[in-house]
């Protein structure tokens, strides 16, 4: 009994960083610009993608070793898909911003350029799966009754390293101080001689490269890739950090363990076709009980 | 019966005791009391912060009190919801103008005849007589109520397109289609110049006036209310330092340390 | 004389006209069923602009409420009036199909309104961003139930609805889903504008633009939010139902949030908050979809960048707020739709 419940407690731990990485770059940009960037999901997809190329380069034109290649996916999969994000912000979202668009606007932008994503890899690759290369071979420890791999401690390692550092840089640094001055008072940080899109600029690079990271971690985890892959999981992340209280980081992963853990447990229990069902409907009710997530603060209105 | 009613017709507008509010540790209302007859054309005013506009807050139902009663007409008006305390006669204007600015004056006007249509969705599906009746008088009300507030040449355009006073104007209107008993008025001269504010002023005693109804408002500038209230309450933090007449609480030593300052005196 | 009798001239003769080339086989099957999903769309467009549009909500799940139309009236159909491998022999005798169809696209609609309060409920307490996310996990809720049971065929699908449009043109050889699909689409539309243009529905036009506002001054909100969303999403029911109908096949795998979003680009294309907007972007958008055929997945690249392209020059849609009777006055004189 304790035995199961921990190995579900590590899948879960590992199931849940994924989703937690992914709405983190949900709530960044939300907590900055108050947009829901539904191209979100669609980055970490194109991550996963552009890992696959990087580690197939790396394996095969160059024939690194495979940590060698690791260490080089690593960045350029992060840097790469951070260009993806900020260059969405440039092109779609920062005209609109501009000129002062409703909000409404630029998160149907949003929306559209994730199918642009989804659409213009398929028609690009086509439909087929691709298998993503072994890059560093899989140890399997078992303790007790309960099987880790090599994988599952280093994603969920990262992840939580990750949230440390994310952490620190919102409250500690300029950088992010500026970042939560934003997402108080928009029109009065240029004011204060903050600038405002160097600082949207780095959110989009934090949000889309640690989507970048999830997306090579997902890959090595679940080698199939294919182009819908970031629609559901993007959904359900920004799910997981709305109900954490969007806008708030711990919140974020927070919630994306907790969608994790609902899922692995649901699949643990019952019929694994009803874990979408459930874990959507467990986030529903959070919802109603609490309107604006866990760590969220009610936007008063005054009168 | 009959006992009950006639107690409800002689019961005054509006009668709150004992109301507290507090929001987490701060208490905003401490201990309000106060009586409203009919025909009244009372003040309350406070420094800035002092709990005034939350006072009027939960009289319309925006919130609920911590603890106490208000009474509207007799009424107890505990857990009601907005819309039913405003159908109970309680109109309000807002302290910045909340009109509907995509909608044409006469539609701000009709809407907010809402709760007492008389007709519901399927009654505007299918146009029955009654819905074209009563549209007809919603219409015809509307446009008598601007035309009595001499605002008829905007009918037809946005709220947005008016000069700042006409849509103070148009926001008292708006109140008044609700045919209130009790009408509360958020600092109606904010934001209006001098001249405006003696035809605000001319504006409110006309109102009282004309259509029999008890006021109560908040301001700041002291003139208007010097001007205008029979009675004034001052309240500060909270707590109600003074009442009566305006010159009584002009001279209050209290109401002057509330506004100015200990060291002023 | 001519305002007031045009559109009772009018609506019929294009139904007329429509039903008859249809019966003389004027038209393709393929041209008839591009009208009808014609038909279809601009049931679903006008629907969500009631929710998105009128009252200013964010609604992503349109889609669902169209499924479980779609599904009730498919298996209540079948089950009273066609042989079937679930239901085994029809309950009722298939000739009274003629007279039941359109009260079976009616209760799909109706059972669809009940789902509508999933998000209705909600909506009490949030708005916006928050509501989305409802909605979203609404949509996804519906159809992860239908892929669950398995005894209407799970996520392979369902089928049988050729069979009772089969004893209808049995018992009268006309072509009864075309005149359906108009009849519905008309009522919709009709409905919604009637509905919107009272004193009663501008009360949702209110909401939109001052909540606060609104329920200070006396509109009950949480009602006209409730009637907002169940009648926004009872008739995306109907349009589910009849889509059901024509294609003869549902499986959930049809109203994903991918129809949601089409629905979405719709209203948005058109204009929120105008009703001849949605009637003419679904048009529009229809042809298009038929028009990049040949282009396969490509198809779905362009028709994004093109409302991405639109957003950033005219992001209000082509009608803004506007009806074709503000933007062409004149034409005020010649119809009068209520």
């Amino acid at each position: 009994m304790l035995e199961s419940f921990l190995q579900n407690l590590i899948n879960a731990l590992q199931w849940g960083s994924f989703y937690a990485l992914i709405a983190l770059g949900y709530t960044l940009v939300y907590g900055v610009l108050t947009l829901i960037n539904f191209a979100h999901g669609d980055i970490f997809m194109v991550g996963a993608y552009i890992a696959f190329f990087a580690a197939s380069f790396a394996l095969t034109t160059l024939g690194l070793s495979g940590w060698a290649a690791l260490a080089l996916t690593i960045p350029i999969t992060m840097i790469l898909t951070a260009m993806v994000g900020v260059t969405l912000e440039r092109i779609a979202y920062r005209p609109l911003r501009r000129k002062g668009a409703n909000r409404l606007y630029v998160v149907i932008t949003a929306l559209m350029c994730g199918l642009i994503l989804e659409h213009s890899n398929l028609a690009i690759l086509g439909a087929s799966r691709k298998a993503f290369p072994t890059l560093i071979d899989l140890k399997i420890y078992h303790i007790g009754g309960v099987t880790i791999t090599n994988l599952n401690i280093a994603v969920i390692l990262v992840t939580s390293l990750v949230f440390i550092m994310l952490h620190k840089i919102v409250t500690k640094t300029r950088v992010g101080m500026a970042m939560r001055a934003i997402s108080y008072d928009k029109f009065a940080v240029p004011l204060m001689g903050i600038p405002l899109d160097n600082i949207i600029v780095i959110t989009f690079i934090l949000g889309s490269g640690l989507a970048g990271l999830a997306g090579l971690m997902f890959a090595m985890s679940y080698p199939v890739l294919e182009p819908y892959m970031g629609a559901l999981i993007g959904w359900k992340a920004f799910i997981a950090a709305v109900v954490g209280g969007i806008g708030d980081i711990r919140g974020a992963f927070l919630g994306g363990f907790l969608l994790g853990a609902v899922e692995i447990m649901v699949v643990a229990f019952f019929p694994s076709t009803l874990r979408d069902l459930i874990a959507f409907t467990v986030l529903l009710v959070i919802l109603t009980l609490r309107p604006t997530g866990l760590f969220g603060i009610a936007k008063t209105t005054k009168i | 019966m009959t006992k009950t009613q006639t107690k409800i017709s002689d019961a005054p507008v509006l009668e709150i005791r004992n109301l507290n509010q507090r929001f987490g540790g701060l208490t905003a209302v401490a201990d309000f009391n106060v009586r409203l007859q009919k025909n009244e054309l009372s003040g309350l005013i406070g420094p800035n912060g002092a709990g005034k506009t939350t006072i009027f807050n939960l009289v319309s139902g925006f919130y609920q009190p911590s603890e106490g009663e208000i009474f509207v007409a007799g009424q107890p008006t505990a857990g009601l919801k907005p819309h039913k305390i405003t159908a109970l006669g309680v109109a309000r204007t807002f302290q910045n103008i909340r009109l509907w600015n995509d909608m044409t004056v006469l539609d701000n006007i009709r809407v907010a005849q809402h709760y007492r249509l008389g007709y519901g969705f399927f009654h505007s599906i299918a146009r029955s007589r009654h819905y074209v009746q009563r549209e007809a008088e919603i219409a015809q009300e509307a446009a008598e109520l601007l035309e009595i507030f001499d605002l008829q040449r905007y009918a037809n355009e946005t709220p947005g397109n008016l000069p700042y006073g006409t849509q103070r104007k148009l926001e008292i209107a708006r109140a008044l289609s609700i045919h209130p008993q009790l009408l509360l008025l958020d600092e109606p001269a904010a934001g209006l110049n001098s001249s405006d504010i003696q035809e605000l002023i001319r504006l409110i005693r006309w109102i009282h006036t004309k259509f029999d109804v008890c006021i109560w408002m908040i301001e700041h500038h002291m003139d208007v209310m010097m001007e205008l209230c029979t009675q004034i309450k001052v309240i500060d933090f909270g707590q109600t330092i003074a009442e009566g007449v305006p010159e009584k609480v002009r001279n209050d030593p209290a109401v002057m340390t509330a506004y100015l300052g200990d060291d002023v005196i | 004389m001519l305002r007031r009798y045009s559109v009772h001239l009018i609506l019929p003769s294009l139904g007329g006209l429509l039903v008859y080339s249809a019966y003389e086989e004027l038209l393709g099957l393929y041209t008839l069923s591009v009208l009808m999903f014609m038909g279809v769309n601009i049931i679903l467009s006008s629907s969500l602009n009631l929710v998105n549009g009128y009252m200013g909500e964010f609604s992503c799940g349109h889609a669902g409420f169209m499924c479980v139309g779609a599904y009730v009236s498919s298996l209540l159909g079948v089950w009273l009036f066609a042989k079937d491998r679930v239901f085994g022999a029809p309950f009722l005798d298939p000739d009274y199909a003629i007279y039941a169809f359109p009260f079976i696209i009616l209760i799909g609609g109706i059972a669809a309104a009940i789902a509508g309060l999933l998000v209705a409920i909600p909506s009490y307490k949030t708005r916006g961003d928050y509501l989305a996310i409802i909605t979203i996990a609404a949509n996804y809720i519906i159809i992860s139930s239908i892929e669950n049971i398995g005894s209407i065929g799970g996520s392979r699908g369902f089928m049988g609805m050729k069979r009772v449009i089969g004893s209808m043109e049995d018992i009268a050889d006309l072509p009864w889903m075309p005149i359906w699909v108009f009849i519905f689409t008309v009522g919709t539309i009709w409905v919604l504008r009637r509905y919107v243009s009272s004193t009663f529905g501008k009360g949702v036009s209110a909401i939109c633009q001052d909540e606060v506002a609104a329920e200070i001054m006396s509109v009950n909100t949480n009602k006209m939010k409730t009637i907002s969303f169940m009648l926004s999403s009872g008739l995306a029911g109907i349009g589910g139902g009849l889509f059901a109908y024509i294609i003869g096949y549902v499986n959930p795998g049809s109203f994903t949030i991918l129809k949601s979003t089409e629905v979405l680009v719709m209203v948005y294309l058109g204009g929120m908050g105008s009703l001849s907007g949605s009637v003419l972007s679904a048009i529009l958008f229809t042809f298009l979809l038929e028009l990049l055929r040949p282009l396969g997945i490509f198809k779905w690249v362009i028709i994004p960048l093109m409302l991405v392209i639109m957003m950033q020059f005219r992001p209000e849609g082509i009608m803004g707020k506007r009806e074709l009777g503000d933007i062409f006055p004149r034409l005020k004189r010649f119809y009068r739709f209520k």
